[in-house]
């Protein structure tokens, strides 16, 4: 536990991730999402536990502003523990805002921001050590081991959601995604109308996953297996629209090169930066030791121990629900089940007055934005939230003995709609809470695997 | 050095991935077995678009004389001539309003041809004030074929009232409104028709992209929304109560017509079941609509015949509506409960289209291409 290695990987990682997060501060600005996504709807969905978290107004800008300033901080190793805690917290803020736009990657880069708190990023090749005048050149080995293990957790578990009998016997979600990207130069055609290719992308896709972190790890096959993760990625890129994701991942995934690799991405870097080298990084004034010790690593590498746990544990939570994972989405999210169904619904409510029994309906889009209905329209935990906000919406009109009844049609990978919500069970009465929603219908059909 | 190579690959990538993401609207698509969407979009503009465009643009020229006759002399005859061509007119209009797309999007025209019910107090003050601005959205709810319902219909008890109106103290400002409107109404669908003759057809048959602007998903998504809302909501589901504590009979398609709001649900039922088939309007033969579309993925996936479900539910929905009386109004008096089972067969169409046939599809059914993961 008390090995050293060389900071410059750790020092790597430390500005290109500050810089993607930047950059990505900026696309999501630019884009004039944070009006789209956090202004203009008038209701937000809120995780479980974290209703206060609300979008704050005009202030909103504000918090991207210093989710984008810190991202800098962290890039420049400027205060770096300070940066890397903002950056954490409000980023971390921004996603609990409205789980409408919950994202696998957005919850990594929330985990890494968390873990980056606590690692000794500065400690080389950063404006700290001009400030601080002093810089180490090796830190403990489990410093940048935490990362790769991090990201190697996301892969595997990616490729292990990928254990199932749609995903592989069925080819399913790719046999709807990939024929509707007709329009690609040459592929577009031909192998993405062929079932052969659904049925090749599907498996390399799981095996790419479940392979990528060992191939990764050894030297030998590291090359090549760096290769395969810039395909990878650079091919879904322009499959989907994912948006920086590919790129964060690629970078991320240089830390596991040697620290030969790193040096010259520094040199690099210093020779982009002529001018200021002098300024940034190294600094005639800086004194270099070898060995950085951080302060409080015993409590921190306890604390690890622990978060990566709970890492390991947390995704097979679905285990303790019953029916179709799938279907229900109980203990779906914060499992790295990436881009794993294609899943479509429609639902409407009813709003009925209990004593006389007249009810009438409701027209979501009074309500929500079109985004928004479409993710409510098939997350049992939306459903439930929105059904109350309806129940509390008409009983503040007036309304008396409001009742909230949902109808709800949900298509799983292909499959004919079902329907999907308990229409008899009248969803204002009902409580969110980690147990099983029992008003949840079937699933008429059965998924194995993982 | 290498790293140098490195870097520029990355940025190299970095850039094939971002066009690559891009609308780019390539070229047909190549072997045979892929099913042609440009082929698909360019039916659906030469055959049942702008043929339908054309017509409903022929039946207000027929309206606009039936006006101008009826202005030079407002008598019963014409009166009854000027309905004739009001109905014709709306009975076409019924195969248009699910085209939201283009020059009407751009100029909100569905929403200044058949926005009901219409205002009869925007229509009185507007006639009253001699003045207007009928392109003004307030006066969205005082223009169009409902505006024309009231002012052909409801200005008077009876046809002598109504004829009294027009040759009475104020007729010369009710027949410069009446004018106007039909007027107005003439020139913005030869706008939209215009504009799809000349350079819209053109840049919608070839926006075979797959983004949420592309073609094929803007259609799909209008096509939907038209169906859920337009004619669903709007036409059985709104008056029968459905979305209010109490039924809303006044809200009936041409309520002061009083006549014909189950002929003009049944012809716009027949004009989405047209479409989602590729029944072509005009003479040529019919193919490529949704239904072929699905039937090629359908194959290819070994789903369900969503062709022949989404079909089958349009029946039983014609059937539904069919069975109403003649004026919904009446209906909603008498049984309201056959309205709101009319609704429901419509509803249960909405789900295979809205669910089952987007997912087939895969289009977005919003206007965020935010991102996915």
């Amino acid at each position: 536990m008390n090995r050293f290695t060389d900071a410059a990987p750790l020092a790597v990682f430390r500005i290109l991730f500050g810089v993607m997060m930047c950059f990505s501060i900026i696309r999501f600005w630019y884009n004039g999402w944070i009006e789209k996504l956090y202004l203009e709807p008038s209701f937000h969905f809120s995780y479980y536990g974290f209703e206060w978290v609300k979008p704050l107004g005009s202030w909103t800008y504000v918090l991207f502003a210093v989710c984008g300033l810190s991202a800098v901080g962290i890039a420049l190793g400027y205060r770096y523990r300070i940066s890397a805690s903002v950056f954490f917290l409000s980023f971390t803020y921004i996603e609990l805002m409205d789980k409408t736009t919950y994202l696998n990657h957005y919850y990594f880069i929330s985990l890494v921001g968390f873990l980056m708190i606590f690692l000794p990023a500065s400690a080389y090749y950063s404006l700290d050590t001009f400030r601080l005048k002093k810089s180490y050149r090796k830190v403990p080995c489990w410093t940048i081991d935490s990362i790769k293990l991090m990201l190697a957790i996301v892969y595997f578990y990616a490729g292990l959601a990928k254990l199932n009998s749609d995903w592989l016997l069925r080819a399913m979600p790719l046999k709807i995604w990939l024929p509707s990207k007709y329009d690609l130069p040459l592929v577009g055609g031909s192998f993405m109308q062929q079932e052969w290719f659904h049925f090749s992308m599907s498996w390399a896709g799981m095996l790419y996953d479940l392979a990528i972190p060992f191939l990764l790890l050894y030297r030998k096959t590291r090359l090549l297996a760096f290769g395969l993760v810039v395909f990878f990625h650079v091919f879904t890129r322009v499959l989907f629209p994912i948006g920086m994701f590919p790129f964060i991942m690629i970078v991320s995934t240089l830390i596991f090169f040697d620290a030969g690799f790193h040096h010259k991405i520094l040199s690099f870097i210093d020779k982009l930066t002529d001018r200021f080298s002098g300024w940034i990084g190294r600094g005639a004034s800086v004194t270099f030791y070898e060995n950085l010790i951080p302060t409080g690593s015993k409590w921190i590498k306890v604390m690890l121990i622990g978060f990566f746990a709970f890492q390991l544990l947390i995704p097979f939570r679905y285990l303790f629900y019953p029916g179709e994972l799938f279907w229900s989405e109980e203990g779906f999210r914060f499992s790295w089940r990436v881009m794993l169904m294609d899943k479509v619904g429609y639902t409407t409510y009813l709003i009925r007055n209990g004593e006389t029994g007249k009810s009438f309906e409701v027209d979501n889009s009074d309500f929500l934005t079109p985004f928004q209905e479409k993710q409510m329209s098939f997350q049992p935990d939306f459903i439930l939230e929105y059904a109350h906000y309806l129940g509390d919406h008409f009983s503040a009109q007036g309304h008396e003995n409001v009742e909230v009844y949902a109808r709800s049609y949900v298509a799983l990978n292909g499959r004919l709609s079902q329907p999907f919500i308990n229409d008899t069970v009248n969803l204002y009465r009902e409580k969110e809470s980690f147990k099983p929603k029992n008003w949840i219908l079937p699933f008429n059909d059965e998924i194995k695997g993982l | 050095m290498w790293i140098r190579n490195i870097s520029i690959a990355i940025i190299a990538v970095f850039f094939a991935a971002c066009s690559g993401s891009d609308d780019s609207g390539m070229g047909p698509g190549g072997s045979a077995d892929d099913f042609d969407r440009q082929a698909m979009l360019a039916h659906m503009a030469d055959n049942i678009i702008i043929p339908v465009y054309a017509d409903l643009d022929a039946k207000l020229d027929g309206l606009v004389a039936a006006k101008n006759a009826f202005v030079s002399q407002p008598d019963q005859t014409n009166l009854l001539a000027l309905r004739t061509a009001w109905l014709e007119a709306y009975k076409t209009w019924q195969y248009a309003e699910m085209f939201n797309i283009g020059k009407a999007e751009e100029i909100d025209y569905n929403f200044q041809m058949n926005v009901y019910p219409t205002s009869v107090t925007d229509v009185e003050n507007n006639i009253a004030a001699g003045s207007y601005d009928l392109s003004h959205v307030n006066n969205n709810d005082a223009v169009g074929f409902p505006a024309l319902d009231y002012l052909l219909y409801g200005v008077g008890e009876t046809d002598t009232d109504i004829l009294a109106v027009y040759n009475g103290e104020n007729g010369a400002a009710y027949l410069q409104y009446l004018s106007d409107v039909s007027d107005r109404m003439k020139a913005l669908t030869s706008e939209v028709l215009t504009d799809w003759q000349s350079l819209y057809r053109d840049s919608f048959v070839k926006n075979t992209g797959t983004s949420a602007t592309g073609s094929v998903s803007k259609i799909t998504n209008d096509y939907i929304y038209y169906y859920e809302k337009g004619l669903r909501a709007n036409k059985i589901g709104i008056p029968a109560g459905v979305f209010s504590a109490e039924p809303l009979p006044d809200r009936v398609e041409a309520y002061y017509n009083g006549e014909v709001s189950r002929e003009l649900a049944m012809t716009a039922l027949d004009a989405v079941k047209d479409f989602f088939n590729g029944v072509s309007y005009n003479s040529n033969p019919s193919t490529n609509g949704f239904a072929d579309y699905l039937n090629y993925l359908n194959e290819l996936n070994a789903g369900e015949d969503l062709n022949a479900l989404i079909n089958a539910q349009f029946n039983t929905a014609g059937d539904a509506i069919s069975g109403l009386n003649p004026s919904f109004s009446q209906q909603i008096a008498t049984d309201n409960t056959m309205m709101t089972q009319a609704y429901d067969e419509l509803q249960k169409a909405v789900v295979l289209l809205k669910v089952d046939m987007v997912q087939a599809f895969n289009v977005s059914i919003d206007y965020v291409d935010a991102d996915g993961d």
